[in-house]
């Protein structure tokens, strides 16, 4: 068995379910909605996304990487003199350095995003509920796991059920 | 994160709401995922896709004949060797940057009303920049070579040069096509997730599976989500402003009279969201009534495009102004013969229509009358989008055809292979957009669900 799932009509009742399930102590939820939903995160007792960490370094190799990039092929591997000017005219790098630092913080975001999440992961036992094609739609669903050292297939139950849900379903692992 | 996100805020009582009164949550993902899985789909969409399909196979009779026979069927010569091509590339990618523009700077500034058509502004940047890209590419006479432009490890030991605005302008438009696909793809992950979940042919479904890549929609993937989302879009805006400054490096990094001029970056940048808006109206307003959308893409949205094309409209005239003041100011004879042979000499019938089309018919657009009419903003749009083309067309042709030496002058006229061209990448455009709208939710439902209005009322009577 997975976890035990609760299904609410709105994101507001989501929201003071997740809360109150937090306050239960229960930690190994996770919650699936159509859209975000403010101050889920919190609710749920997740913590801040590390995405930016993943962009910074992402940016920081285009930046560095892409100004070495043209530094080394100006000044050693196919250097021209134009007029004697400098090698190294570092200002007319600048441009190309700037793409670079966006084109790779672009992919950073998107990969790290799809690391974070674990993704793709086609099958999850969470598809395996009845009705859960609506957490794509207008449904909200909160889902405590059995992994959870609180967990216990009845008792969890009986919380989620007083919670004003529209239906409480097992998920099969 | 976003306050325009959070789904408890009702949209405020206004004149031309963001969102009709009438859609929740449902309703939402009704409208945009059964015009794809389940609605017949239009007549006006066969016409569509038959236009584009037949000047699609103009483009490539087109292409096919140029890559035979050579640059030498198109109307340049020396000195105007950039004509036409460089001129529908200026064209189409300023005509990109609106929907970059509105995806990523629009979601910055928090306005709710992007929500409604962000998604496909995106698909028209995705498209309007493959039209963009072909033009070079056509344009190097040996397009098989495309590669050379990169620097990789060649058997011929030669390297680009980094210090040319040429080579900026790979790297520009290449990043530039990258991320807006990523920043596009990323859009619609939930959306396929709501198309697999909605579909009822199996392969179908697998198909959207497949790109939806398993998305379920946890509170975990939600809150990196939105942070990569957040993130791409503050990268995105500083990148549409680099693109299209490199563009006019272009130009304004040669010496010839009529490029060389520090005004180029800003006011190419205005012109390109200019003329990307006038392309998002011209655009959203038959798919608004094809599909009939009028309860998402309300008047308010028509009106604020009109009110950016009009402030993108006054800087762009600026530009202008500013030119023709430099050029007397200099005292550079070069720069004022210039000017005088921009407005007077063999092009000044070129000039002219640019003033009309940029500058005087879009003056309409200071009457509120005007910005709600939705004949007119269509009507402007377009005389927007040709002043556009004809201002690219009077920088690039105009300067090169009469530049120092008389000697040297020349006179430029664009062949028929120039406008088939021209008319087979605006059928690779529609083609494009026509494909997307069948195959794809045209409008991001994840987002419009959180300002859907009945979402917070219906909550309250279920309390």
């Amino acid at each position: 068995m997975y976890g035990v799932m609760a299904e609410f009509a709105t994101p507001e009742r989501l929201l003071e379910a997740a809360r109150r399930a937090n306050a239960e102590g229960y930690r190994r939820m996770d919650a699936y909605t159509p859209m975000p939903v403010d101050g889920l995160t919190e609710a749920i007792g997740l913590g801040h996304s590390r995405v930016p960490l993943i962009v910074l370094l992402g940016g920081l190799t285009g930046c560095f990487g892409g100004f070495f990039l043209q530094w080394w092929i100006a000044v050693l591997d196919y250097p021209i003199n134009v007029g004697g000017r400098p090698l190294n005219s570092w200002p007319s790098f600048i441009p190309v350095t700037f793409e670079l630092t966006i084109l790779l913080s672009a992919f950073a975001a998107i990969l790290g995003l799809f690391a974070l999440c674990r993704l793709p992961w086609p099958h999850h036992p969470v598809f395996n509920v009845p009705g859960f094609e609506r957490a794509s739609q207008d449904r909200f669903f909160l889902c405590i796991e059995a992994q959870d050292p609180r967990f216990d297939p009845q008792a969890t139950r009986r919380f989620l059920e007083g919670l004003g849900p529209q239906g409480v379903m097992d998920v099969a692992e | 994160m976003t306050p325009e996100r959070s789904n408890v805020q009702v949209a405020p009582p206004d004149e031309f709401p963001v969102i009709g009164a009438e859609y929740d949550y449902g309703a939402v993902t009704e409208t945009f995922s059964s015009i794809v899985l389940t609605r017949p789909t239009p007549r006006e969409w066969y016409l569509g896709f038959g236009v584009g399909f037949v000047l699609v196979t103009v483009l490539l009779v087109a292409a096919t004949i140029l890559f035979t026979v050579g640059v030498g069927i198109w109307g340049i010569n020396i000195p105007v060797a950039w004509g036409f091509a460089i001129v529908n590339f200026v064209w189409w990618i300023g005509i990109g940057h609106a929907g970059t523009l509105i995806s990523a700077f629009l979601l910055l500034m928090r306005q709710k009303w992007r929500q409604s058509i962000n998604r496909f502004a995106e698909a028209m940047t995705l498209f309007a920049v493959m039209c963009a890209g072909m033009f070079p590419l056509m344009h190097l006479g040996r397009p098989w070579f495309f590669y050379w432009l990169f620097p990789y490890p060649s058997t011929m030991w030669v390297q680009p040069q980094f210090r040319s605005p040429l080579v900026w302008d790979v790297f520009a438009v290449s990043t530039y096509f990258t991320v807006s696909l990523l920043f596009w793809y990323l859009g619609l992950i939930p959306d396929l997730a709501t198309m697999r979940d909605r579909a009822q042919n199996r392969w179908v479904r697998r198909a959207y599976a497949l790109l939806a890549m398993g998305w379920r929609g946890s509170a975990d993937h939600w809150r990196h989500y939105e942070m990569a989302y957040l993130l791409l879009a503050g990268i995105a805006t500083p990148l549409v402003v680099s693109v299209h400054t490199v563009v006019s490096f272009d130009f304004a990094i040669g010496l010839v009279p009529g490029w060389h001029s520090t005004i180029f970056p800003p006011y190419f940048v205005a012109g390109a969201i200019y003329s990307g808006f006038a392309m998002v109206l011209v655009l959203t307003i038959p798919i608004r009534k094809i599909y009939h959308l009028e309860g998402f893409i309300t008047l308010r949205h028509l009106k604020h495009m009109g009110e950016i094309m009009l402030a993108t409209g006054l800087i762009v005239a600026y530009g202008y102004l500013m030119e023709a003041f430099i050029a007397w100011y200099s005292g550079n004879i070069f720069e004022r013969f210039m000017m005088w042979n921009r407005m007077f000499g063999p092009y000044g019938g070129y000039f002219g229509a640019l003033m009309l089309f940029n500058v005087l018919v879009p003056q309409a657009l200071w009457y509120k009358r005007v910005r709600t009419s939705v004949p007119a903003l269509f009507l402007i749009s377009l005389s927007i989008l040709v002043g556009m083309w004809l201002e690219r067309y009077v920088i690039i042709v105009v300067s090169l055809s009469r530049d120092f030496v008389p000697s040297a002058w020349g006179q430029y006229a664009g062949t028929i292979w120039d406008y088939l061209t021209l008319a087979g990448t605006i059928g690779f455009f529609l083609l494009g957009m026509v494909v997307f709208i069948r195959l794809l939710p045209m409008s991001s439902m994840f987002e419009l669900r959180a300002i859907a209005p009945r979402g917070a009322g219906a909550d309250a009577s279920a309390r």
